[in-house]
């Protein structure tokens, strides 16, 4: 791997930035280079979010791509979005509990996965983008599943052991 | 173990102030900074600083005045029209000698303009806006590393010359995250210990008990004041001398020289890596202090350069700068975005290759 690019799109309050930061957290433990770039600007609950993340052996020098490796999609209007800038060979994970539409593209590979749904199945609906960041780090060699379960374990330990464990459930969910 | 730790570039520069020794922080929130403010409010009281939310940007650096006047280390930050308000400040804080660290996190203008990140303050910064003959030293970091060390320094740099220091960053290093080394704590100046180290300080007594200090910008006598000014512009001339920084990658051997600060100059970078791979030779010239401007770099363009550009998000502003680097010895050409549009890497080398065949290159 010498340098990964991508866009985790979706809507205000799906967790989207979060999703982003525990990959370049995750990043970290591997001791590899990241940088994490959120949109900003008038978000809100219910409006777009999204966040450019870059996961590099060496040093990165512009944070803001024009093309990427991977795209993560929670919600149907950020598959349109951001699927044009796939590189062909791309990965593109989807939400398809929210995108009932197909990707356009035939030279990307494509991660369905039904996040939303399992998250409401488990009980708890914020916690569709952990199950798709397991996704996420199960079917690409980005970050490792490992990685990502310390930082979940790090980031959610001061709210107790039982948060901690629904995440490492969720993020163990998928298996594809 | 990796003793980086990811942080939001707002966050980081926060850290390193507090780290550099700050323990009083005056602002008013505007967006794209506002996690300073915020960070500031829960740490510095637990190192014993003190937070205060000020009425306006007219009063945090006025603020900055009296706290940074009793010797205490001041930090102040706001965002483009904020900073526009603050600059009266900067010239009473320049002519009364007071220490202080102002970071920008700017964004687009003009006017109230836009929160995403731009350059068009670039003026503002090196040549300023308050009244009067007056400088700060302006350092523009690329990344969140740098951003760190240089408000670290500034803490040290801005007691050593009692000027203001101002730090140029930008909406994208104030928004973006990536990991950073934080460096050690400094030990704090505290009242105990202010006499000593800053015997021109309002402590109630002279620093010989004899007479008390007297820190201000009213001199209502022309020979008073012209010996100040000049007393000021010694030190402003050892400054100029002495605080130029910046980069030259790849300048001598260049078919194309960009020259670009901040979060533009990283880009660029990557836009010089693209251009390499269709076999054109782009250097890089990255200043890191905006004033002074290291006009020397521009010396070591060779004849063998068709063009030097200026890469920015404004109208050109740098380009002045540029120009006066150039010297009239190359045709000085801009690629820029506005708005908060910030340009892509692909768009500076594409921009690039097309005023190199201009120009008579490639």
């Amino acid at each position: 791997m010498a340098i990964n690019k991508m866009f985790f799109a979706g809507s205000g309050g799906q967790g989207i930035l979060m999703m982003g930061q525990i990959a370049c957290s995750a990043a970290l433990i591997e001791n590899k280079e990241s940088t994490f770039f959120p949109s900003y600007g008038p978000e809100m609950r219910g409006g777009t979010a999204n966040c450019t993340v870059i996961i590099s052996d060496k040093t990165i020098s512009s944070p803001v791509i024009f093309e990427s490796d991977c795209v993560v999609a929670m919600t149907a209007p950020s598959m349109v979005k951001f699927e044009p800038t796939l590189k062909p060979g791309g990965i593109l994970f989807l939400n398809t509990s929210l995108i009932h539409q197909a990707p356009k593209r035939s030279d990307i590979t494509i991660y369905e996965v039904p996040a939303s749904e399992i998250a409401n199945e488990m009980g708890n609906s914020r916690i569709a983008n952990v199950i798709m960041l397991g996704a996420f780090a199960r079917n690409t060699d980005i970050v490792t599943p490992e990685s990502v379960e310390k930082v979940i374990h790090d980031a959610f330990i001061a709210k107790g052991e039982k948060i901690v464990d629904l995440n490492l459930k969720a993020l163990n969910y998928w298996k594809g | 173990m990796n003793k980086k730790v990811l942080m939001k570039g707002n966050e980081a520069f926060s850290e390193a102030a507090i780290r550099g020794g700050c323990r009083y922080y005056f602002g008013y929130p505007i967006t794209p900074q506002n996690e300073i403010p915020e960070y500031m409010s829960h740490q510095l009281p637990k190192v014993g600083g003190h937070f205060i939310q000020a009425e306006s940007e007219l009063a945090a650096v006025y603020m900055a005045y009296g706290a940074g006047a009793a010797g205490g280390r001041v930090f102040i930050t706001s965002s483009s029209p904020g900073i526009a308000l603050m600059q009266e400040g900067f010239s009473f804080l320049c002519s009364a000698e007071v220490p202080t660290v102002c970071l920008t996190v700017s964004r687009c203008g003009p006017g109230i303009g836009g929160i995403q990140p731009g350059q068009a303050d670039y003026l503002q910064a090196t040549r300023g806006g308050g009244n009067g003959d007056y400088k700060i030293p302006v350092f523009a970091p690329e990344n969140l590393q740098e951003g760190v060390d240089l408000v670290y320094e500034a803490m040290e740099l801005s007691d050593e010359l009692r000027n203001p220091i101002f730090i140029f960053a930008d909406g994208l290093l104030g928004q973006m995250m990536e990991p950073v080394l934080l460096p050690e704590s400094r030990e704090v100046i505290c009242p105990s210990n202010i006499r000593t180290q800053k015997p021109w300080a309002l402590t109630g007594y002279g620093a010989d008990d004899s007479q008390r200090n007297r820190v201000l910008s009213l001199r209502m006598y022309p020979e008073e004041l012209e010996q100040h000014v000049e007393k000021l512009f010694k030190k402003y001339d050892k400054a100029e001398k002495e605080l130029v920084r910046y980069e030259a990658i790849g300048v001598e051997d260049a078919d194309v020289v960009i020259a670009a600060f901040g979060s533009v100059a990283r880009i660029a970078k990557e836009a010089i890596e693209i251009l390499a791979a269709q076999n054109i030779k782009a250097g890089l010239i990255r200043p890191i202090s905006l004033w002074p401007y290291p006009y020397e770099a521009f010396d070591m363009i060779t004849d063998k350069t068709k063009v030097v550009i200026s890469a920015e998000m404004s109208m050109g502003q740098m380009m002045q700068d540029v120009k006066l680097g150039v010297r009239d010895r190359f045709p000085v050409r801009l690629i820029n975005r506005t708005g908060g549009m910030i340009p892509t890497s692909i768009e500076i080398a594409e921009r690039t290759k097309k005023i190199l065949e201009e120009t008579g290159g490639q």
